[in-house]
C-alpha cells in the first residue's frame, strides 16, 4: 500500500491537480458572476464545448494559439448574450433557456466542427501551448515545477481569482452585481440597471467559460473531441452553490474537485487494477455530491436568483 | 409662502380602463411636510411612483423650482433631488449598512469609496440625530433602524423631497416619536417631504398641509391640520361620514379557548414564552404589539399549524392533543390567516376550490374520495352572494379579487360553519374604509352570536374599537391584559415597548 501512496504523492501529482482545476476555476468564477447576479447560467456545459470548438478552430487555421483564446472568450461572450437575452431581457424560464443554450451550443459545436475538418480516421491536433517556467519562482523545491512551470492560461487562472474577488467586492459595479442579485427592486431604486448588470454579469461569466474552453481544446488535449468538456460544466455548478457564491471558496472548491481527480487518476494508473476502472472514475462526482450535500445545507443562494426582473409591475 | 420645491400639475395616469390619477396638482414648498391623505386605491402610490420616475404619467408635467423636469427613472428621480422610503423597503439584508448605501454611487478610482461614504454617513447622522453602524449587514438591524437606513439613503444621495409612504405602518409607538422628530428637523432645514398615511392623528400632528385623493382625484385640501377634526379628514377621504361600529356591552359565556403556558422553539421568528391566555364566548380579545414579536407563532400554534414545545390548549373544553390544522377545526376553531394571498388561499385556482379548501374532505364536498364538484359551486356561489364578494364568478382565479373581496371570501368560507372560535391575524390590512367597516360588522355580529375572537393586529385605534379586552405582546410573552375601557393609545403603547400593563 505504501507503495501507491509513495506513486500518487509527488510532483507530478500536485501539477495535475493545478491543472485540472484551472478550467474548472474559470468555469466556476464564470458561473459564480453569473449567478451573483441572480441568473442561473446552465449553458455553462455548451458554452465550454463551443469555446473549445471554435478556439480550436482558429488556432488550427490561423496557427495562432493566442488568436484562438480571443475566439473562444468572444464565443463564450456571445453566448452568454444570447442566455440573457432570453432570461434578463425577455425574463424566460432560467432553467429551460439554459438547458437550450448547451443543447444549442453542442450540436451547433459538432455541426461546424464536421464541417470544417470533416471525417477523419485520425482527428486533428495542433501544436497547444507550452508550459512557462516563471523565473526564480519555479526553482522553488517541490512547488516550483509543480505551480509555476504550468501554461500561461494557468497562471491567468491564478490571476483570475483575486482580480474576480476585488471586482466582486471592492468595486461598485462589483456591488450593483451583488445587489442584483440580491434585492433588484433596491438596485433600481437607486438607479443601476437592473438589466443593464445582468447582462454584463453574464457576458463576463461567457468569457470565463469561453476560457475554460480554450483551456481544455488548446492546452490539455490539443485536440477537439466531443467529449472534451464531459460534465465540467455541470461540476462548476454545484461547485458553486459548494463554494458559497465566494469567489476565493469557489476556487477552492474547484482544487478540491481537482484534488480528487487527480486521485482517481493516479489510482486508476497504480496497482489496484482489479478494480473496474469506472469505479475510479466515480470517485470525484460522488465528491461533489457528498460535498454538495454538506455544505449547501447552510448555504445561501442569492435571493433573486431565478427571479426575472420586471419594473412597471402592479 | 416660498416657492414651491415641486409642483405636480394635472396628473393624470391610467392602467387599461382604470383612471388611477385624474388630473391632479400637488406642490410642497422647502421646509413644508405635506400630508398625502385617501383611502387604498385612492391613487397615492401611483401619484408618487409617478413622481419617482416608475410609471409615465399619460399627461400632466412635474416642476422643480419652477423648472419643468421630465422623470422616467427613479435615476432621473434621485437626480432631480427627490427621495423615496418605500412602504416595502428596497434594501439587501445580506449587505451591510455601508454597501445598501453606497449602491449606484461612482467610486473613487475603480474602487468602492469607502472613507467618503462613512464621512457622509456620519455627517448625516450629525445633522438629523440618524445614526447606523456602517458595517452590521441589514438583516441585523431592527425594522425601524431599516426605515433609518431608507432615510439616510435617500440623504445620502443629496435629496431635497423626501416622500414616504405608510411610513409608521411598521413602527411602535415610541419609534413613531423618533421618526417624527428626525422628520421635523430635516423640514426645519429645508427639506420637502411628502408624508402619506391613512392615519389621521398622525397626519394631524406631523403635517403643515394635506393634499387628499379619492378615487384617483384631489378631493380636496387642508391648510391646517392640527385644527382640523379627523372626522372632517375622513369625510374628505371618503365622502362621505365614517360612523364606527357600536360595540355593544359584552356578555361572555363560558371559556371557549384557553392556552396554558405555550412555548415553543425558535423555529422561525419571534418564540412563545409561557403564553397563557383565554377567550370566552361572546367576547373579542385583542393581540397587540409590535409585530414579530411572537405573534406569528400564536396564530399557528393556535391554529393546529405548529405544534407547541410546552402548554396545554383547549377549544370548547376540549384538549388539542395533536395540533393539526384538521383537529382543532373538528374542534370548531376558524382561521382567517395573515397573509391572504400565501397562507389564505391557492391564488391560481378557481375562488370556489380556495373557498372549500379548509373542508374539502369532509362529506359536504366529497364522497368516497370524489369531489361534488356541483356542492362546490353552490357553495362559493352562495357565499359570494351573502357577503357581496365582487368577482365574476365562483370559478374565477382567485389571484384576480381585490384585497377586500378576498377577506370578504376568507371570513365566508370560516363563518359558514359557525366556528366557536375564530382567529384572525390583521383582519383589515390593506383594506379600505368599507371594507373594513364589513369585516368589523361581521365581528361583531358573530360576537353577538356567542363566537369568540382573537384578533391580532397592529392598528391600535382599529383593536380598541373592536376588543373586550386587549393584551399585549412583547418578545414572545404577554405582558399585560387590558380590558378595553382602561386601554389608551399611550397605555397600550408603553406596554409594546416591554413595560409591564397592570390589568
Amino acid at each position: 500500500m505504501s507503495a501507491v501512496f509513495e506513486q500518487i504523492f509527488q510532483v507530478g501529482f500536485l501539477a495535475a491537480i493545478i491543472r485540472i482545476a484551472t478550467p474548472l476555476a474559470f468555469a466556476t468564477l464564470g458561473e459564480m458572476f453569473s449567478e451573483r447576479s441572480g441568473v442561473l447560467n446552465l449553458g455553462i456545459e455548451g458554452i465550454m464545448l463551443l469555446s473549445a470548438m471554435t478556439g480550436f478552430t482558429a488556432t488550427s487555421l490561423s496557427g495562432s494559439l493566442w488568436l484562438g483564446v480571443l475566439v473562444a472568450v468572444l464565443t463564450g461572450m456571445l453566448m452568454g448574450a444570447l442566455h440573457a437575452l432570453f432570461t434578463v431581457a425577455l425574463g424566460l424560464s432560467q432553467h429551460v433557456c439554459g438547458i437550450g443554450v448547451t443543447l444549442f451550443s453542442s450540436g451547433l459545436a459538432y455541426f461546424l466542427y464536421r464541417l470544417i475538418f470533416g471525417q477523419q480516421s485520425v482527428p486533428p491536433n495542433i501544436k497547444g501551448f507550452e508550459t512557462l517556467p516563471v523565473p526564480v519562482l519555479s526553482s522553488i523545491p517541490v512547488l516550483g515545477p509543480a505551480v509555476f512551470n504550468q501554461f500561461s492560461l494557468v497562471y491567468m487562472a491564478m490571476l483570475a481569482i483575486p482580480l474576480a474577488a476585488f471586482v466582486l467586492y471592492r468595486t461598485p459595479w462589483g456591488l450593483s452585481v451583488r445587489m442584483v442579485g440580491e434585492n433588484p427592486r433596491a438596485a433600481d431604486s437607486a438607479g443601476v440597471s437592473v438589466i443593464a448588470t445582468r447582462f454584463q454579469a453574464v457576458i463576463l461569466g461567457g468569457a470565463l467559460m469561453g476560457l475554460a474552453g480554450a483551456f481544455l481544446s488548446m492546452a490539455q488535449f490539443n485536440a477537439f473531441t466531443f467529449g472534451v468538456v464531459s460534465g465540467r460544466g455541470w461540476v462548476a455548478i454545484a461547485l458553486v452553490v459548494f463554494g458559497r457564491w465566494d469567489p476565493w471558496r469557489s476556487a477552492g472548491a474547484a482544487l478540491l474537485f481537482a484534488f480528487v481527480d487527480a486521485l482517481q487518476l493516479r489510482m486508476q494508473a497504480s496497482g489496484l487494477g482489479h478494480i473496474p476502472y469506472e469505479a475510479f472514475l466515480m470517485l470525484p462526482f460522488i465528491f461533489t455530491i457528498v460535498a454538495m450535500a454538506v455544505m449547501s445545507r447552510n448555504a445561501v443562494a442569492p435571493s433573486a436568483l431565478l427571479k426575472p426582473f420586471r419594473r412597471e409591475e402592479r | 409662502m416660498p416657492a414651491p420645491l415641486i409642483e405636480m400639475r394635472g396628473i393624470t395616469k391610467s392602467f387599461g380602463a382604470v383612471k388611477a390619477n385624474e388630473a391632479v396638482d400637488l406642490s410642497v414648498a422647502p421646509g413644508e411636510i405635506l400630508g398625502l391623505l385617501g383611502e387604498n386605491g385612492a391613487g397615492k402610490t401611483t401619484l408618487m411612483n409617478v413622481l419617482f420616475g416608475a410609471y409615465a404619467p399619460d399627461a400632466g408635467e412635474i416642476l422643480i423650482q419652477g423648472e419643468p423636469v421630465r422623470i422616467t427613472s427613479s435615476a432621473d428621480a434621485l437626480a432631480a433631488g427627490i427621495g423615496m422610503v418605500h412602504q416595502h423597503f428596497h434594501l439587501a439584508p445580506r449587505l451591510t449598512v455601508l454597501e445598501n448605501l453606497l449602491i449606484g454611487i461612482p467610486g473613487k478610482s475603480g474602487r468602492i469609496d469607502r472613507v467618503g461614504g462613512l464621512a457622509r454617513l456620519a455627517e448625516i447622522g450629525r445633522q438629523h440625530g440618524l445614526t447606523l453602524d456602517p458595517d452590521l449587514p441589514v438583516s441585523a438591524l431592527s425594522v425601524g433602524e431599516q426605515q433609518r437606513l431608507e432615510i439616510v439613503k435617500a440623504l445620502f444621495r443629496g435629496a431635497r423631497l423626501l416622500i414616504l409612504d405608510e411610513p409608521t405602518a411598521v413602527l411602535a409607538p415610541t419609534e413613531v416619536d423618533g421618526l417624527f422628530s428626525a422628520l421635523r428637523s430635516m423640514a426645519a432645514q429645508g427639506l420637502g417631504i411628502i408624508f402619506i398615511s391613512h392615519k389621521l392623528n398622525e397626519v394631524r400632528a406631523l403635517t403643515h398641509r394635506c393634499t387628499v385623493l379619492r378615487h384617483g382625484r384631489v378631493a380636496g385640501r387642508v391648510d391646517d391640520p392640527a385644527n382640523t377634526t379627523s372626522a372632517a379628514m375622513a369625510q374628505l377621504m371618503c365622502g362621505h361620514e365614517i360612523v364606527p361600529p357600536a360595540r355593544g356591552p359584552s356578555t361572555p359565556g363560558v371559556e371557549v379557548l384557553t392556552l396554558e403556558g405555550i412555548s415553543t422553539s425558535q423555529h422561525s421568528g419571534t418564540p412563545l414564552r409561557d403564553v397563557s391566555l383565554s377567550v370566552r364566548a361572546g367576547e373579542i380579545l385583542g393581540i397587540a404589539g409590535v409585530s414579530g414579536n411572537g405573534q406569528r407563532a400564536l396564530a399557528e400554534v393556535i391554529s393546529g399549524v405548529r405544534a407547541p414545545d410546552a402548554g396545554q390548549m383547549t377549544i370548547a373544553g376540549q384538549k388539542v392533543s395533536r395540533f393539526s390544522p384538521r383537529e382543532v377545526q373538528a374542534l370548531g376553531l376558524g382561521r382567517i390567516p395573515e397573509d391572504r394571498m400565501t397562507t389564505g388561499l391557492v391564488t391560481n385556482l378557481p375562488l370556489a376550490d380556495s373557498m372549500v379548501l379548509p373542508r374539502i374532505g369532509t362529506a359536504a364536498f366529497s364522497r368516497k374520495g370524489l369531489l361534488k364538484p356541483d356542492a362546490i359551486r353552490a357553495f362559493a356561489e352562495a357565499q359570494i352572494k351573502a357577503y357581496d364578494i365582487r368577482c365574476p364568478g365562483p370559478m374565477t382565479r382567485a389571484g384576480a379579487l381585490s384585497g377586500g373581496n378576498l377577506q370578504k371570501a376568507l371570513l365566508a368560507r370560516e363563518l359558514a360553519f359557525d366556528p366557536k372560535v375564530l382567529i384572525v391575524s390583521q383582519p383589515t390590512r390593506g383594506l379600505d374604509i368599507g371594507a373594513a367597516r364589513f369585516i368589523h360588522e361581521k365581528f361583531l355580529d358573530m360576537r353577538a352570536k356567542g363566537c369568540g375572537i382573537i384578533v391580532i393586529g397592529e392598528d391600535l385605534e382599529e383593536l380598541l374599537v373592536l376588543c373586550d379586552r386587549i393584551a399585549v405582546m412583547y418578545e414572545g410573552r404577554i405582558v399585560g391584559t387590558l380590558d378595553s375601557a382602561d386601554a389608551t393609545i399611550a397605555r397600550l403603547g408603553l406596554m409594546m415597548t416591554g413595560a409591564e400593563g397592570h390589568s
